[in-house]
């Protein structure tokens, strides 16, 4: 018992967590063939409710997972988990379909049907569904009601609602200004920019994998693995000072967490070139705001002309532009998080005097 | 040659009623049109409801399926429906005022017998969340956001960010510890927005001589906040969003979403 329970605290660490995640989606998208079977699939929900169920003898674990806030990303967990596997298999279907010479299965459905009874009726029971669902949710759980609120008793962790906590845990490795505005307007503005730069004609009106390869790896990283995944290392796995705590962990709040970050500028100044810093903080910051500007200016177009040729002629300069500044944005925070993991990197560009710490 | 004789088959009771019930004015100045078993009737049914109307007549065979559309969207409309009727019924009782908010929780909680409406509004606002997302994913993977649903894609991106808003700013509403610490750690990043928060990049460059343009009482977090902290000013802003502001523009934009998914050509499918 204890050592299982040992093995998923380890598991559960941001790094492991997070490259498990990534391992996940790769594996999924590359034998998407075997994922695609519902062995796979209900086996590992299966899977999900034993361990679910096991944690719940342990007192730590079942703390944590039955705050009643916490209670619906359980529930998210599941669902997301099915939903994905069931695009991905309905995506396999078709591209089976496809590869045989018959169409999509939504091509063979083509005829109309009637509104009524179709599909007013499967509206009706699914909304008498979800009433009894949420009726019954309600009966057997409270809605939480703490002290009242009192500005002088911080308690710790203070944490955001839980579908805002992807983005807190991103203020692990951005400050605020980029974790809690920049970065959620660039998401916003990229979801919206999705139709326009996506030109592939393909795929549209029906289940496809192969069709949308990039499109959908790239969608299921966003969603699954930077959104939804970091939305549970935040609510179960981050506990006083947003300390990492195993989910069969005792939230201990004097848990010490060595704070060895480093900032770009002290490798270069004082431990490359062994000198103090210089007194201008443009200079003192001049490698960190050369490789940003690097990063969003000058890759884009050497990717344009090497890796992401095709890409470029595909979209044109507009969208493909548009589209690579977006996906490096989307990229950062995953680059960041292994310079944080790898060379304890701070900070790339650390002007505090201006709060311009990227 | 056997006679052959046609019987009228016997109706009973309930059909007696049912037959009458039909005929009678009211029921046919509510109804336009018979049952819906003939296609004609099934056409007028959809066209004389204005409800029903938000619908086509027929639909794609494809699109009716579960398989395809997993009713997520339907799914959130419908628990947006339902958190406007809960959400109703709780306004009858709370008052948004740092003297009676926390109270007034309270004492839905403790007076009210059988009540469940608190329940099912925060309960419903959870789930509303992730039918939103799992739409979006669907949308997503069977390229239904491709032309010519592209406008609708967008729409619906800002009717996410709505919901997410709506169940932000009603967090708060309880008053409890659970409530502002939460609004604290998310309103606190907008002082760190570039220019308009007082500790984001670049807001000191914004000043006339050595007057600060941009300070804690007069920046992005203020006015999200009313104030400097998370206090009665705070209490009325969000209360005032999530009641009316909020609601209101969500509402707008699923009109003109489900419109336009009819004017777009229905439920997407392969061409
Ligand atoms: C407030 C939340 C929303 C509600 C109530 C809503 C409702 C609906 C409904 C009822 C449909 C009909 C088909 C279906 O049920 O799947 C639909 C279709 C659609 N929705 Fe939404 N939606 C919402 C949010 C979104 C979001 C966040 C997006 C995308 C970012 C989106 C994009 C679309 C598109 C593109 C269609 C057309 C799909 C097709 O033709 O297959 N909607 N929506």
């Amino acid at each position: 018992m204890g050592f299982i329970k040992g093995a998923f605290n380890q598991i559960a660490d941001p790094r492991l967590f997070f490259l498990l995640a990534v391992g996940a989606l790769l594996l999924a998208v590359w034998k998407r063939e075997a994922v695609a079977s519902n062995a796979v699939g209900y086996g590992m929900l299966a899977l999900l409710g034993v361990f679910f169920v096991f944690g719940t003898f342990d007192a730590n674990f079942r703390l944590i997972v039955t705050k009643p806030d916490n209670v619906p990303i359980v529930g998210l967990i599941f669902l997301l988990l099915f939903f994905v596997w069931y695009s991905i298999r309905e995506g396999v279907l078709n591209d089976r379909r496809i590869a045989a010479g018959n169409g999509p299965i939504e091509k063979a459905e083509s005829d109309r049907v009637w509104v009524w009874p179709d599909l007013v009726y499967t509206e009706l029971i699914s909304l008498i569904l979800c009433s009894v669902v949420l009726i019954v949710w309600s009966i057997l759980l409270k809605a939480p009601l703490e002290q009242p609120a009192n500005p002088a008793n911080t308690p710790n962790p203070s944490k955001a609602p839980w579908y805002f906590l992807g983005l807190q845990e991103m203020l692990v490795y951005f400050d605020p200004w980029l974790a809690g505005v920049v970065l959620p307007g660039l998401i916003i503005v990229g979801l919206i920019c999705i139709p326009y730069v996506d030109k592939n004609p393909k795929g549209n009106g029906y289940y496809t994998f192969t069709e949308r390869k990039a499109e959908i790896t790239i969608f299921l990283f966003g969603f699954a693995v930077l959104w939804a995944s970091l939305i549970v290392l935040g609510t179960f796995l981050r506990g006083p000072n947003w300390n990492f705590f195993g989910p069969f962990e005792y939230w201990d709040i004097h848990k010490l967490a060595a704070l060895t970050n480093v900032n770009l500028s002290e490798y270069v100044w004082v431990r490359g070139l062994r000198t103090s810093y210089p007194s201008l903080y443009l200079v003192r910051e001049l490698p960190g705001i050369i490789l940003v500007l690097f990063y969003v200016m000058a890759l884009p177009v050497i990717l344009a002309k090497s890796l992401f040729k095709g890409y470029f002629e595909k979209l044109g300069a507009p969208r493909y532009y548009v589209t690579a500044f977006l996906f490096l944005m989307m990229l950062s925070l995953p680059l960041k998080m292994l310079a944080r993991w790898i060379f304890n990197l701070k900070y790339i560009v650390a002007i505090p005097e201006i709060f311009f710490n990227i | 040659m056997a006679d052959t004789k046609t019987v009228a088959p016997k109706e009973g009771p309930a059909t007696q009623f049912w037959n009458w019930l039909t005929e009678t004015q009211v029921w046919t100045s509510v109804f336009r049109h018979d049952r819906p078993d003939t296609d004609r009737n099934r056409v007028l049914v959809m066209l004389s409801n204005v409800f029903l109307h938000l619908h086509p007549v027929r639909i794609r065979k494809s699109g009716v399926k579960l398989r395809y559309t997993w009713c997520m969207g339907g799914l959130s409309f419908f628990l947006f429906l339902s958190l406007t009727l809960t959400g109703l019924l709780l306004m009858f009782y709370y008052r948004p005022t740092l003297e009676y908010a926390y109270t007034d929780i309270v004492g839905l909680r403790e007076h009210v017998p059988l009540g469940i409406m608190r329940e099912m509004h925060r309960w419903g606002a959870h789930a509303m969340v992730i039918t939103v997302w799992l739409h979006m994913f669907r949308v997503f993977m069977t390229g239904s956001y491709k032309p010519p649903r592209e406008f609708n894609w967008s729409i619906g991106v800002i009717m996410l960010v709505l919901t997410l808003l709506l169940s932000f700013t009603g967090y708060l509403l309880p008053w409890d510890q659970l409530a502002i610490w939460a609004i604290t750690v998310g309103s606190n990043m907008a002082r760190a927005t570039p220019f308009l928060g007082y500790e984001g990049p670049g807001a000191q460059l914004l000043r006339l001589g050595d007057v600060p343009l941009i300070h804690a009482a007069d920046d992005a977090r203020f006015a999200l906040l009313g104030g400097t902290f998370v206090g009665e000013g705070a209490l009325l802003r969000f209360y005032v969003l999530h009641c009316v502001g909020l609601p209101l523009g969500i509402a707008v934009l699923m009109a003109v979403h489900f419109w336009r998914v009819r004017k777009d050509g229905g439920i997407s499918g392969p061409m």
